[in-house]
């Protein structure tokens, strides 16, 4: 999801016997229920577990707002433009959530921002495509932040207090960006030849990224079960692709619109949809930094670092300044 | 440019980010509280990173009350919190786990006096 590729410990999840005092009295509090707060006990790898967790998750957000800013200034009218920026600050709120939850554990803001400017941590597959026309930003609405809130909601269950209550205050927002997304392809469907063509060529291009949001298939996530227990996963990659699957493929019948699957068929028995293969290769590639935009991506957070200095360091050297006085 | 010659410019660009000096001691973190329409008492939002207290008050309000969330915004120094430790929960809030006579309901009222 905005977190596709958690590496937890590795290690095989132990049972209640076999842990030490400390690591039952965790694991019993997780299974009655109980929120883990940032100064109680906790096992390391559960430590550094969410900190590659919510890390991934904050920059996703941040790296997020990219694809979209593009088309800010090309938004067709002012109160589109409006409601674009709207839900882009959204985004920037959401990334300044997850960063507190994630600093909470012991990492500093500035650690996470090196290691994001330097590649070396990871961020949502999905963000790394471009967006080539206005119906993309239908499309992401829709889609991206459709697959992104049914991954958010359970996570405000999840053991962990700080990230829990961050996803409380995400997912209030998350329903805007869906339905100013999904307006934006009604209206596009409901339009000319053009603009109908315009939003299935962006259902036909986000279509496939957006499946691979959910991370790799079931058989090949090696580091869940660990996860599971901790309470900081609540469903497998390919429950929750399966449920996005089938509460899309109705919503683009609504419109009009072609699911790009030759394979997509009503399967009576489970009561849900087949789906055609995913490209796992691409998926590979794109979240090692070989997709489309990721050399883009990266360029535009590092100059924005860098644009910004002069500005941060200003607020800083007026803060000393007046703390003399 | 390749990709690969791309990305290997952008690595070798990141990693003067430390050395040129960029990355700074960070801003203090400041906690946010807000009051909403109904006249309850402030509750703690989240938090930020602000160099000044006039400043965190701007960012919590672009962060924190973008939906008319509130009415009154409170941002108070991190550090300047006492907080209780973990490890004081029991002498803390087990005494009060024996006084249950605290809460209303372990008096029996007969039904016919009514609410009380
Ligand atoms: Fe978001
Ligand atoms: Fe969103």
């Amino acid at each position: 999801m905005y977190a596709q590729m958690v590496k937890s410990t590795g290690n095989q999840v132990k049972n209640l016997e076999e842990m030490e005092p400390d690591e039952r009295a965790f694991q019993t509090r997780i299974n009655a229920d109980i929120k883990i707060e940032a100064k109680d006990w906790m096992p390391d790898g559960y430590r550094r577990t969410l900190i590659r967790q919510i890390s991934q998750h904050a920059h996703s957000e941040i790296v997020g707002q990219l694809p979209e800013s593009n088309w800010i200034k090309r938004a067709p009218t002012l109160e589109r433009k409006a409601i674009l920026l709207a839900k882009v600050q959204d985004e920037a709120g959401h990334g300044l959530y997850l960063y507190c939850a994630a600093e909470t554990l012991g990492i500093s803001r500035d650690e996470m921002t090196e290691q994001l400017l330097a590649g070396k941590a990871k961020y949502s597959s999905i963000f790394n495509y471009p967006t080539l026309s206005w119906a993309d930003m239908g499309a992401i609405g829709w889609l991206v932040d459709g697959a992104a809130i049914m991954n958010q909601v359970p996570l405000q269950y999840c053991s962990f207090g700080p990230y829990a209550r961050a996803m409380v205050r995400i997912c209030k927002e998350e329903s805007f960006h869906q339905r100013q997304g999904f307006d934006i392809m009604m209206k596009l469907v409901g339009g000319t030849k053009a603009q109908k063509d315009m939003a299935q060529d962006a259902l036909n291009r986000w279509w496939w990224p957006a499946l691979m949001m959910f991370g790799p298939p079931d058989a090949s996530s090696v580091h869940s079960a660990q996860s599971f227990a901790w309470n900081i996963k609540q469903n497998s990659n390919d429950e929750l692709r399966q449920k996005f699957v089938d509460q899309t493929v109705p919503q683009a019948q609504h419109l009009g619109l072609e699911i790009p699957d030759a394979d997509l068929v009503w399967n009576e028995d489970k009561g849900s949809y087949d789906y055609g293969a995913v490209d796992w290769d691409e998926f590979f590639a794109v979240l090692s930094g070989n997709g489309p935009c990721n050399a883009e991506r990266l360029q535009a957070r590092q100059k924005a670092w860098d644009d910004g200095a002069w500005f941060r360091e200003g607020l800083t050297a007026n803060a000393q300044k007046r703390a003399k006085l | 440019m390749s990709s690969t010659a791309k990305k290997a410019n952008i690595v070798k660009k990141a990693s003067t980010v430390k050395k040129a000096g960029t990355v700074k001691k960070e801003w203090p973190l400041w906690e946010v509280f807000v009051r909403g329409q109904h006249g309850l008492a402030h509750r703690h939002v989240g938090s930020l990173h602000a160099p000044d207290s006039k400043m965190a008050m701007n960012n919590a309000r672009d962060v924190y009350t973008r939906r008319g969330e509130g009415l009154s915004i409170w941002v108070v120094p991190s550090h300047t919190i006492t907080a209780s430790a973990p490890s004081d929960k029991g002498p803390l809030f087990e005494p009060a786990n024996s006084k249950v006579y605290r809460h209303p309901g372990f008096f029996n009222i007969p039904d016919e006096i009514g609410h009380m």
